[in-house]
């Protein structure tokens, strides 16, 4: 961060940034710090699974059909018979990589549609508002329905790709709007005025001053696109147009589960409470970023 | 006032037909075999193709193609799904549940947030306060995907407080589950803005004004504030309808609940391109006029907006 706050005077030695500030008041967060600690391990868990555990998710076999919990397999055996904890932990890895990608994707769409809409203005602002007004016309989910069926026509894909790009493709309104209303804000600033008349270029002006600052908010919305990505990842699998074919997802393992929800409750559980508090770690995230990063509220 | 009818009106044409263009595009025009995306991983015979051909336009140009889906949407004619039932027919069989699930659901939502809101709204910062703040957020990352099933399996089938699926003429009863299921999509966000709506205007000059007058605490909380509270709630409902849409297809698949979204749910599973298109695109009018409903609801409730 480029600007300073001024500190009151009773504060002796050099006056702490924003982003030092915010970084005072996360530290104390408890919200922040069980976030962080639940982000980590879902990361660990993505990267390397077999820390985790050490049995194999796809040795699968029928004999143990909806066996209970066991030393083996703590979370017991599911329909076809595969170990619930290891399709699990493994499971963390496509929605961490398609979260991950997909809120790339809407995150760099935003940020372009956002600044081109908020720095030039006029005529191509007027047109970019309401092609966002017309995309936010169809609710996201029955958008994705008909672009994830589109895209995922090849049966031997494991529909990766396709989901990631829906999400992208289908994500970024939001991202761009607040964009959008940061960049017009920042725009008008005595500061940015000051610069401008210092004579600094537009892209200077635009990367060096107004970017920085519109910067924070942008962050904490990706923050939470990212769990809501990774949620409608996991009801994209649900609703059999997500992930399929050999790769392990959490919707997969819940969509199975609910068929046999009278038999056996564990294989629908677990993937349900991870799901949840992997989502819920990134929307947390976000609310302790915004609240630290907002002067308002101090 | 006219004015702004005229001009929303407008705006309105305009989002149908961007909305619906991408829609159709999403589906169609991207295709580079749309007759297979159609059918999905189905084979298709050479006379097969012909029809489809034929039946669907595909030798015209892209514009006219979904000038002929707009004439169809607009008269009401959806066409037929790969099953051969007529799209038209199997939508109004599947209406009415829906809109019961829904309207029970916004009524749950509605009771909870406005009830909870107005307290936390009035005792900001106390206990009760901090905790609706947290389950909020709770119930706000909760996934549909994750509380259809777990609040099937808890209530329905653990406790058995609750009808754990419905069946072909779902009563009110059966229903009541999955209502609240849906309500906890949209609940926290009114919650929210009940309770910041609540807690500005208590600060207010009429307030203080009303309070001057000698008027008891029930009136002017009940009265004066809850008046001026709800309006910022009422233009969620527009939002909250497309949340409500896209949460209904898996509680109703969850639940077994013959309606809109069990449907759309059986037609992306069965691979049945006309079907999700032409329940989409119907879902997709409905909530561009429930926008519409909300906003020119929202310029007659509140007099000091004007829109000139």
């Amino acid at each position: 961060m480029s600007d300073r706050l001024t500190e009151p005077a009773v504060v002796t030695g050099r006056p702490r940034s924003l982003a030092g500030d915010a970084w005072h008041d996360l530290r104390r967060s408890k919200v922040f710090w069980i976030a962080s600690v639940l982000i980590v391990v879902v990361l660990l868990m993505a990267a390397w699974p077999s820390l985790f555990t050490s049995a194999d998710p796809r040795d699968c076999v029928l004999s143990r059909q909806h066996h209970g919990p066991s030393g083996s397999a703590i979370f017991g055996y599911d329909f076809q018979g595969c170990d619930v904890y290891a399709r699990t932990v493994y499971g963390a890895r496509y929605s961490i990589i398609v979260g991950v990608c997909a809120t790339l994707i809407a995150g760099v769409i935003g940020l372009a549609f956002g600044l081109a809409a908020g720095f030039l203005g006029g005529w191509l602002d007027a047109v970019l508002s309401r092609f966002i007004d017309v995309m936010l016309g169809v609710p996201f989910l029955l958008g994705a329905i008909v672009l994830a069926k589109r895209l995922s026509h090849d049966p031997q894909s494991n529909g990766v790709l396709a989901v990631t790009v829906t999400l992208g493709v289908l994500g970024w309104t939001t991202a761009a709007r607040v964009m959008r209303s940061s960049v017009i804000t920042a725009k008008n600033q005595d500061y940015v005025a000051a610069a401008r008349m210092l004579g600094a270029g537009p892209g200077r002006l635009l990367f060096r001053h107004i970017l920085p600052n519109a910067m924070t908010s942008y962050v904490v919305v990706l923050t939470i696109l990212l769990g809501i990505n990774i949620a409608s990842e996991a009801t994209l699998s649900f609703l059999g147009i997500g992930l399929k074919g050999d790769a392990i997802s959490w919707g997969i393992q819940i969509s199975e589960a609910t068929g046999f929800v009278r038999v056996v409750a564990g294989p629908l559980l677990w993937p349900s409470l991870f799901l949840a508090a992997t989502v819920l770690a990134f929307i947390m995230l976000g609310d302790a970023v915004r609240d630290a990063f907002d002067p308002k509220l101090r | 006032m006219f004015r702004y009818i005229v001009r929303r009106l407008l705006q309105m044409v305009l989002t149908f037909f961007g909305a619906t263009f991408v829609v159709y595009a999403l589906m169609f025009a991207v295709a580079d075999d749309p007759l297979q995306a159609l059918v999905g991983e189905r084979p298709l015979t050479d006379s097969q193709r012909l029809e489809l051909t034929a039946r669907y336009h595909l030798d015209d140009s892209l514009l006219q193609q979904y000038w002929y889906y707009v004439k169809g949407l607009l008269t009401g004619d959806l066409g037929t799904s790969l099953t051969g039932r007529r799209i038209g027919d199997m939508l109004a069989d599947a209406w009415p549940v829906t809109i019961r699930l829904s309207l029970l659901a916004v009524l749950i939502a509605a009771t909870i947030a406005i009830l909870a809101g107005v307290i936390s709204g009035i005792r900001r910062g106390s206990l009760f306060d901090n905790a609706t703040l947290f389950l909020t957020l709770i119930v706000l990352a909760m996934p549909i995907v994750v509380l259809a099933p777990l609040a099937q399996l808890v209530f329905g089938i653990k406790l058995g407080w609750f009808p754990a699926t419905a069946n072909r003429d779902a009563t009110l009863w059966q229903l009541l589950l999955p209502a609240a299921v849906l309500a906890s999509l949209v609940v926290a966000t009114e919650l929210r803005v009940t309770r910041a709506a609540v807690a500005e205007n208590l600060r207010a000059d009429y307030v203080r004004t009303a309070r001057a007058k000698g008027l008891t605490r029930s009136r002017v909380i009940g009265v004066h504030v809850l008046r001026n509270s709800l309006i910022p709630v009422i233009t969620l409902i527009g939002v909250d309808i497309g949340a409500l849409m896209s949460g209904a297809i898996v509680t109703e698949k969850v639940f077994n609940i013959p309606g809109v979204g069990f449907n759309l749910f059986r037609g992306i599973r069965t691979e049945d391109g006309p079907l999700v298109v032409g329940f989409v695109s119907v879902l997709v009018i409905v909530f561009l006029v429930v926008n519409l409903i909300v906003d020119l609801l929202y310029a007659a409730l509140d007099p000091r907006i004007r829109y000139e």
